[in-house]
């Protein structure tokens, strides 16, 4: 089985500071990691990799530095690396993103499941999953926690919903997203990470590429981002204490003040 | 202090971080209440090839290695000193196989070892020999083709629940020390059983017991090397794992500095946090570059034991000894600062006292250390 896992590259969200002035992110000095939730992607495709053979191949898009999160999942048993780069794709939101990275899976060529993890801890959308999928006409089954089964045509999934889960099957290929109850990441072995410091990593541009020039970046980007801001803190509530009808009358007049 | 570590020991020591902060100190409170053998966090390690460390790549490990050893041994420590010392056992009882058994021997035991599918101790100590390692009383007599063991090994460092055990017994009891040979021992070999497990001060995520051979019956090629060869087979193990308790202690010492500075800077008294207290400050300051001096030594030695230096009893008996004491010195400290919250066992730091403690007992105690030492220097000095 053939695998390929998208990754992204983040600040670790327990030291993530907002800059009160700009709004935006105080990146310097912050740690980057792996996207958390790719973590358990990571651990999936190696797992589905052991059992069944085949190849697991790490996928990122991002700036040079990105690298060592690719790294970091050889060192966990991915077996190849591709760093997807060029200040072209600078600026991409969901869309561009999931459009590049489509690309660039049709690029690496030949798969049988793509897992990505949930959502990024950073952006939050859980959209590039499900963006890829689109762009590349395959079924897709998110916030997987479980794979029951699996062949080499098909994969019997658990899906986690709100209350409950639903048991799907779908055929190969196909891309699944994954909760953090599907799996516990392993920590790394010293071969692993040994292998993984001489590992070559493929960098991909957009000359590498078949991409639309007006579907990548910024100007393939519908989503504009008009305004960061920290949402102000609500304040707590006032209570009302007193007997039942003294309360009532109370609210009753708070009421009126606030309508007059 | 950068001691300039090669990338393959940065990772080592980024490796055994890893597993230190994400693995072990979430569970070392309960490992310490509950003394359960940490089984979970050995799997763990060994997946990360960390036992590998000790042992020769032709026989499945990451060649051998007592300051790669010391790295691991010193970031796990940091978090827990019980779990630690089940790892650094391990290569306890590893070490006489790496250095005297012959290929047959470490084709069947290094391979598991090196994997960590079992894990290898080390028993010399006895009841009635404990410094004086000579008057160990367990004998193994030879017997066609067969050792039969009788006596009584106790405090045995992963009793129990190692699978693989050298065992030093008297094979000629009129030869005095030079009548002593190491054996290896396997779980399960009938006549050989365990005694109860200790209920320790510290370290309780190790196991502790005793050794009960009555009329065990071993195969002649579990002998290592020659018999007689008993006494030299252990002097040339605790040369290789001295720095390894050392750099078990240098971890518990600077795992305790970590908590003392954070909990220093938290506490708040007389309106201001703790550590902008003078007082407080000259106990770190202290603390720390003693924490230094103990880490230049082990680490001095452990390079010294690689390299194939001749006589590194002295530099181990240093390093073993003056680090457990600044293990314990800094603990007490720490704990110190941590107040009256630090004696409640609420706060993690009560723990790093008990740990330290043992430190300046095993593997020769720190009394045994000095007189290594001293003699060497006589020695040395008369030439």
């Amino acid at each position: 089985m053939n695998i390929i896992v998208c990754i992204k590259q983040v600040p670790e969200t327990t030291e993530v500071r907002i800059n009160p002035e700009t709004n935006t992110l105080i990146r310097e000095g912050v740690k980057s990691i792996i996207n958390p939730f790719d973590m358990y992607a990571i651990e999936e495709a190696v797992r589905l990799k052991e059992k069944f053979g085949g190849k697991a191949i790490a996928l990122t898009m991002g700036p040079p530095q990105a690298e060592a999160a690719l790294r970091e999942a050889i060192s966990m048993g991915i077996d190849e690396g591709y760093l997807v780069c060029d200040r072209a794709f600078a600026g991409s939101d969901t869309w561009a993103t999931s459009y590049t990275l489509a690309g660039a899976i049709k690029k690496i060529g030949q798969f049988d499941l793509i897992i990505c993890g949930k959502q990024a801890s950073d952006g939050d959308t859980a959209q590039v999953g499900p963006g890829i999928a689109t762009h590349l006409d395959l079924p897709q089954v998110t916030y997987v926690k479980k794979v029951e089964e699996a062949t080499a045509t098909s994969l019997t999934l658990e899906r986690m919903m709100e209350e409950g889960f639903e048991i799907i099957q779908t055929p190969l290929p196909c891309l699944i997203t994954v909760v953090k109850e599907i799996n516990e990441p392993r920590i790394p072995s010293l071969k692993g990470m040994m292998r993984a410091k001489s590992a070559k990593i493929t960098a991909l541009g957009q000359k590498d590429l078949d991409l639309d020039p007006q579907s990548i970046g910024l100007c393939g980007s519908p989503t504009q981002v008009v305004k960061i801001f920290t949402p102000p803190q609500r304040v707590g509530g006032q209570i009302l204490n007193g007997e039942p009808e003294e309360v009532a009358e109370k609210l009753v007049k708070l009421i009126k003040d606030e309508i007059h | 202090m950068d001691y300039l570590l090669t990338d393959e020991q940065k990772m080592i020591k980024e490796l055994a971080h890893k597993i230190a902060e994400e693995k072990i100190r979430p569970v070392a409170a309960k490992y310490d209440a509950s003394e359960e053998y940490p089984w979970d966090v050995i799997k763990v390690i060994a997946e990360s090839d960390l036992f590998g460390l000790f042992i020769p790549e032709e026989y499945g490990g990451m060649g051998v290695n007592v300051f790669n050893l010391c790295l691991a041994t010193e970031e796990m420590s940091r978090a827990c000193g019980g779990i630690a010392v089940c790892y650094a056992a391990s290569a306890l009882g590893t070490f006489p196989i790496v250095l005297f058994g012959n290929d047959e021997q470490k084709k069947k035991y290094l391979p598991d070892l090196a994997r960590g599918k079992k894990v290898a101790a080390f028993g010399i100590t006895e009841p009635e020999a404990g410094s004086d390692a000579s008057a160990i009383k367990t004998t193994a007599k030879k017997v066609g083709d067969h050792y039969v063991l009788n006596g009584l090994k106790h405090f045995i460092t992963n009793g129990g629940d190692a699978e693989t055990y050298v065992v030093i017994a008297m094979t000629d009891k009129n030869k005095g020390a030079r009548g002593a040979s190491a054996f290896i021992v396997e779980k399960g070999t009938p006549g050989f059983t365990f005694g109860k497990k200790e209920d320790k001060f510290g370290i309780r995520a190790s196991s502790t017991r005793e050794l009960i051979f009555t009329d065990c019956k071993i195969p002649a090629e579990n002998l290592l090397a020659k018999e007689g060869m008993g006494f030299i087979v252990t002097m040339r193990t605790f040369d290789m794992s001295r720095p390894g308790v050392a750099a078990q202690a240098l971890g518990i010492g600077q795992g305790a500095l970590e908590l003392a500075v954070k909990y220093a800077k938290e506490r708040h008294q007389f309106g201001k946090s703790i550590s902008s207290f003078q007082g407080i400050q000259w106990m770190l300051a202290d603390m720390a570059t003693e924490i230094e001096a103990a880490r230049a030594l082990v680490y001095a030695t452990a390079k010294m034991v690689d390299a194939g230096v001749k006589d590194v009893a002295k530099g181990s008996a240093m390093a073993k000894m003056y680090a457990s004491d600044v293990a314990m010195k800094v603990t007490v400290d720490a704990l110190q600062i941590f107040g009256g919250y630090g004696y409640m066992k609420d706060y993690p730091i009560e723990k790093y006292v008990r740990d330290a403690k043992i430190t300046q007992i095993y593997e020769g105690t720190n009394q045994i250390q000095r007189g290594i030492i001293a003699l060497q220097i006589i020695k040395e000095l008369a030439k």
